[in-house]
């Protein structure tokens, strides 16, 4: 049943990928959307079971896929998987219904359905794996199905080049994460999760430099997929892909998969508090270092990159606080509003005939009243004002991190600061977009998108609203549903009393003062132009690409052209120099070839009566 | 019994004389193509018949010659030379419906290739040390005369090069074999070349060593390894498409064949003592060949280096001495022979329209040749090691399997992987995207059904042991472990037993 839910999109893909072409548009479309709909619809009732108390988690096994590694194809289907799979299918389901609208034109439609269903099957693979071998697959397919989508349109040198190196900093990460791999195979013979978890505390010594190590490994993989510091530099760059793509794979799911894959192995940073402690803090770093950099992008999909590097970081900081069901609740809650949030940009830049600079905007609300009534949702729900989704699933994050005290309140207050921040970047990009005067190029008429694109925005909108109530401090429901998967865990909880209330009162207050701050500097004309040196190096993100390409890229060229240039001099420059010293030696030997047997002979007789000397000097053979 | 293996390494040589004297000449190369299906019908029969939970050799055939020296016709196979004679089988037939472009001398071209592909069957089945050599020695020749006659431009210097190099380390081996042979006489009263009456002798640690690396410097030079592998870039440049099909797909296997075939078995304690340090010459390969991959301007250099990098792996796989490496270099044999194999056939039809290889020269071309584009891409992907496909089963083993015991080596190897998708997806960024900036590029036409026929099995084969490796890995075991546990009978080493297979770890402890 598990393996089904993984062979409807896949066979979509593989269906689209003969066929596409030919059916072409809109057909493909609704194909590439039917299967993902269908391991929603079947996941769903699968799921059921674990939110009544009856079901429970169980491992399929396929097949035998590399014995003597012990690894199965095996599927894991707990209340964790089961979530990440309803989130993947459900987001994708709407997300290819709006491709159809978003699409519609490009000569490669059916190809882009192909590769957008070969994604939902990876991202399945990825999230169901019942090891890490499995989850490995997943892990590199959404990676190629990243590089395929990123540079979609090939044509462009900028495309093809961010394609690139999304996958080789990705790759970056799996080095690490494949030397963890490595240290889990020789420590317990297995990549199994269930033998893995079960003796982890038996075979490990907690806090030891095993399981450190292993799981220090394990989050450099996790910051390659999840953008996180100091391998978030490939995101912002990724946004060269079709909008669609940076909602689905580059915002709400593929991204996930570092915060998934830290969830996942929780008994194991279970016993290594240091590591969970550096997961922590690379999260809150990252989170307030992309929030400040999302403050100053005028491209608007550059402003939700960050935002999506920052708001992974709050899923970070959650999940090394051992707070897993408030970092996988926030997977979700962001999963809804950041979908919303690039599907609606997306809708904005269709509308704009491909204009993505904000300050060529303004004054949208009135021509896309559908866009923008959704993403209004969207915009309050990230900004943490509530009662809307966001607001719960930050709040919760916050409340936990503050009640582990000592060096993590340090933490929360970088969490509140980055609140505030992500609320006014927020504002500053509704209020860019869609208030003020129109600041639109000549010849520009923006125009609502068609319903085929509104709808999903609408449903994605309702979800943003009203997904937080799953899990209230009065009604933990997404906390009983993962308790299962957490089952050996200790959870970190907020603290009792009146603490929570004053930190959500505080978190509010940040977010409104956010808003208000944004709303005040850029609701007004002219708006503030931002042209002077400080906006521009913090838009182009305190250039790290230039540091990295200063520090590494280029170092790493030089060393490249350095070894060819010694490849070819001095290694087979060795061996051409004795090829020719042979030469020589035989040009200066070749006057002994007389030709004459008499002397061959007298040679022959010479080097026979050597040898048996010295054969016979040293005793016989 | 029927003798099936004689049956499989004489047909392709009687089949080139066959074809030496068709007498029309536009049919020499389908009737060439047609008599090479047959090899590749025997090697099917054989991979089918094939017992799996066995580790000796099967369908074994033993005719003595010279009785005085033990020389005869001695062989079978096992698991370790199982798939690369279907990997043999399968490519000469592939290469040569890839010839298509070749004009001149048409017969003495196909004749060299079915030859070659005698020398290089004879190599994997041959259990009498003398007729591996014989066999070791005849792939040289046709080698010679593809490289010499249908190369391009530098062919000459490459050919010879290639020629004077590996018949260098042939003469160390021939040396270690003979050697062998009277070491025998003394102590069976019997000179032999025969493998099994090799591996009863009772050779000192000194002798061992000597003994290594003589046969260990011929099959290092055929690897190639670090620093020895200046003569693979330059043959694979001048060679014609089906040369370097052959030569990166099977050729080079002979030298990680004979470590395992002869150096681990023959020589266990001079293995054990020395596998650090091969390991780490494979592992400085690992990193060397794909950094100076990057830069090269022509992309069949640029594969040729890669090469070097995966032969590493294979190698850093073998003396790592476990059942999980060694099991890894075997299978990464055939999956870098299937995966370089195409990339080199790929090549060829993008020079046969543009007489290029040079990066620069394209640019754009996945809107040209959307097909070809695609094909390239799954195939770069192979190398890479996308999990899913083949490439990745022999990388992932060979990682996991060595840090078991070379943990260092490993780590340095798998940054590795960071490395192939720098040098193969900066290559295809500027050959396939891009606008399409050069005239000569804008017409170009996407592969031809012919074209794709040849590809479409390779890639097949691609898939379906990335996904399914089990049938190709049931069949490596048995003997992998069989010679793993040589070594643990006749020195000290002790494997590490992590992931055996349940029934094979009880049949190894019973």
């Amino acid at each position: 049943m598990v393996g089904l839910l993984i062979a409807f999109p896949l066979a979509g893909a593989l269906f689209l990928l003969a066929f596409g072409r030919r059916i072409g548009e809109p057909v493909a479309g609704w194909i590439g959307s039917a299967t993902v709909a269908l391991s929603f619809v079947v996941a769903l009732p699968m799921a059921f079971g674990f939110l009544g108390g009856t079901g429970h988690a169980e491992v399929e096994e396929i097949y035998s896929w590399i014995p003597s590694l012990g690894i199965d194809f095996a599927l894991l289907w707990d209340p964790l998987s089961a979530l990440m799979t309803l989130v993947v299918t459900g987001v994708g389901t709407l997300i290819h219904l709006y491709s159809i609208g978003y699409m519609h034109g490009d000569e490669r439609f059916g190809r882009f359905f192909t590769y957008l269903n070969l994604f939902v099957a990876s991202m399945l693979i990825l999230v169901l794996g019942a090891n890490f071998a499995v989850l490995f697959i997943g892990w590199e397919l959404v990676g190629l199905c990243s590089y395929l989508l990123i540079s979609f349109w090939f044509t462009r040198p900028s495309a093809a080049a961010a394609g690139k190196k999304a996958f080789v900093v990705n790759r970056i990460g799996d080095f690490g994460f494949l030397i963890g791999l490595m240290i889990v195979f020789a420590t317990f013979g297995t990549l199994s999760y269930g033998p893995v978890f079960e003796e982890a505390p038996q075979v490990l010594v907690s806090g030891g430099a095993t399981v450190t190590a292993i799981t220090l490994l394990l989050l450099v993989g996790a910051a390659g997929k999840s953008a996180q510091l100091p391998l978030y530099v490939w995101l912002p760059d990724a946004m060269e892909g079709p909008t669609p793509v940076s909602a689905l794979i580059h915002a709400a799911t593929m991204v996930t998969a570092g915060v998934y894959m830290v969830a996942r192995t929780a008994p194991l940073y279970e016993l290594a508090p240091v590591s969970a402690g550096i997961v922590a803090t690379v999260g809150a770093l990252t989170a307030l270092l992309a929030a400040t950099i999302a403050v100053a992008q005028r491209d608007i999909k550059r402003v939700l990159a960050y935002s999506t590097i920052s708001q992974l970081g709050y899923m970070f900081m959650a999940v090394g606080a051992a707070a897993y069901v408030a970092g996988i609740f926030h997977l979700m809650t962001h999963a809804f509003f950041k979908a919303l949030l690039f599907l609606g940009a997306g809708s904005v830049i269709h509308g704009m005939a491909d204009e993505q600079d904000m300050f060529k905007m303004g004054g949208l609300r009135r021509v896309m009243p559908w866009t923008f009534g959704t993403m209004l949702v969207a915009w309050l729900a990230i900004s943490g004002i509530p009662p809307l989704s966001g607001f719960w699933s930050k709040d919760e994050i916050l409340a936990v991190v503050y009640g582990r005290g000592g060096a993590w309140v340090a933490l929360w207050a970088v969490g509140i600061v980055t609140a505030g921040l992500t609320a006014f970047y927020m504002t500053r990009m509704m209020v860019l977009t869609f208030w003020g005067e129109k600041r639109w190029d000549e010849g520009v008429h923006p125009h609502e998108s068609p319903s085929s694109m509104v709808v999903p925005l609408g449903i994605l909108a309702v979800a943003s609203a009203v997904g937080g109530f799953i899990n209230t401090p009065w009604r933990l429901g997404l906390e009983h549903f993962l308790e299962p998967s957490f089952e050996a865990i200790s959870l970190a909880h907020p603290p009792e009393g009146a603490v929570p209330w004053v930190l959500a009162i505080a978190s509010v207050a940040v977010g409104a003062l956010g808003i208000a701050l944004g709303w005040r500097r850029y609701h007004r004309e002219p708006v503030p132009q931002e042209r002077t040196e400080a906006w521009q190096t913090v838009e182009a993100g305190y250039r790290v690409d230039d540091l990295y390409g200063d520090t590494l890229v280029l170092p790493g060229k030089a060393l490249a052209v350095i070894s060819a240039v010694v490849d070819k001099r001095f290694v087979d420059g060795a061996v051409n120099g004795v090829g020719l010293v042979v030469k020589k030696i035989g040009a200066a030997l070749k006057p002994l070839q007389t030709g004459f047997a008499r002397s061959y002979g007298l040679a022959v007789l010479g080097g026979t009566v050597g040898l048996l000397i010295w054969f016979l000097s040293r005793g016989g053979f | 019994m029927f003798p099936v293996i004689a049956f499989l390494v004489l047909i392709p040589a009687v089949a080139a004389a066959v074809v030496m004297v068709v007498p029309r000449r536009e049919l020499v190369l389908p009737i060439g193509v047609a008599l090479s299906l047959l090899p590749l019908g025997v090697a099917g029969y054989i991979t089918w018949e094939f017992q799996k939970g066995e580790a000796g050799f099967q369908f074994a055939e033993q005719v003595t010659w010279y009785e005085p020296w033990g020389i005869g016709w001695n062989v079978g196979i096992d698991g370790v030379s199982l798939l690369l004679i279907g990997l043999t089988a399968l490519l000469i037939p592939i290469s040569l419906v890839a010839s298509t472009a070749i004009t001149e001398r048409v017969k003495l071209y196909v004749a060299s290739m079915l030859v070659l592909e005698t020398g290089l069957l004879g190599v994997f089945v041959s259990l009498d040390l003398l007729v591996f050599f014989v066999f070791f020695e005849i792939v040289l020749v046709p080698m010679y005369l593809l490289i010499g006659i249908w190369g391009s431009g530098n062919r000459i210097y490459a050919a010879v090069k290639f020629f004077i190099y590996t018949a260098f380390g042939s003469a160390l081996l021939l040396a270690g074999i003979l050697a062998l042979g009277i070491m025998a006489g003394d102590q069976t009263g019997s000179p032999s070349f025969d493998y099994e009456t090799l591996l009863t002798l009772d050779i000192s640690t000194t002798a061992q060593r000597w003994l290594f690396l003589g046969f260990a410097l011929a099959f290092a030079i055929k690897v190639p390894l670090f620093p020895l592998h200046t003569w693979l870039p330059d043959a694979h440049t001048e060679a014609p498409t089906a040369g370097s099909v052959i030569l990166a797909g099977v050729l080079l296997k002979l030298g990680t064949y004979g470590f395992i075939r002869f150096n681990l078995t023959l020589f266990p304690q001079a293995t054990v003592d020395w596998a650090p340090w091969i390991a780490a010459i494979a592992v400085f390969g690992i990193i060397y060949g794909a950094v100076v991959a990057i830069v090269q301007p022509d992309v069949k250099r640029l594969v040729a280096y890669s090469s070097v990098s995966h032969l590493g792996f294979i190698v850093l796989g073998i003396f790592a001495l476990t059942n999980q490496g060694l099991q890894g270099g075997v299978i990464q044999m055939v999956n870098h022979g299937l995966a370089t194999g195409a990339l080199f056939l790929l090549i060829g039809m993008v020079y046969e329209r543009r007489h290029t290889r040079q990066i620069s020269d394209f640019g754009g071309l996945a809107r040209v040749m959307p097909v070809y584009a695609g094909f390239f891409l799954f195939t770069a992907f192979a190398s890479i090691g996308l999990p899913g496909l083949n490439g990745f089963i022999g990388e992932f083993k060979v990682l996991l399997g060595s840090y078991l015991t070379l943990p260092g080596h490993a780590i340095v190897a798998a940054f590795g992987v960071v490395l192939a998708a720098v040098y193969l997806l900066w290559a295809y960024e500027r050959m396939f995207t891009g606008p399409v900036d050069k005239p000569e590029n804008s017409g170009l036409r996407d592969l031809r059904p012919r074209e794709i026929a040849v590809l479409v099995p390779i890639a097949a084969l691609i898939v379906f042991l990335g996904v399914y490796p089990k049938p190709a890995l049931e069949r490596i075991e048995p003997s992998v472990l069989h010679i793993l546990e040589r070594i643990e009978a006749t020195t000290d080493y002790e494997v590490p037993d992590f992931g055996r297979t349940l029934e094979l770890a009880e049949e190894g402890d019973g």
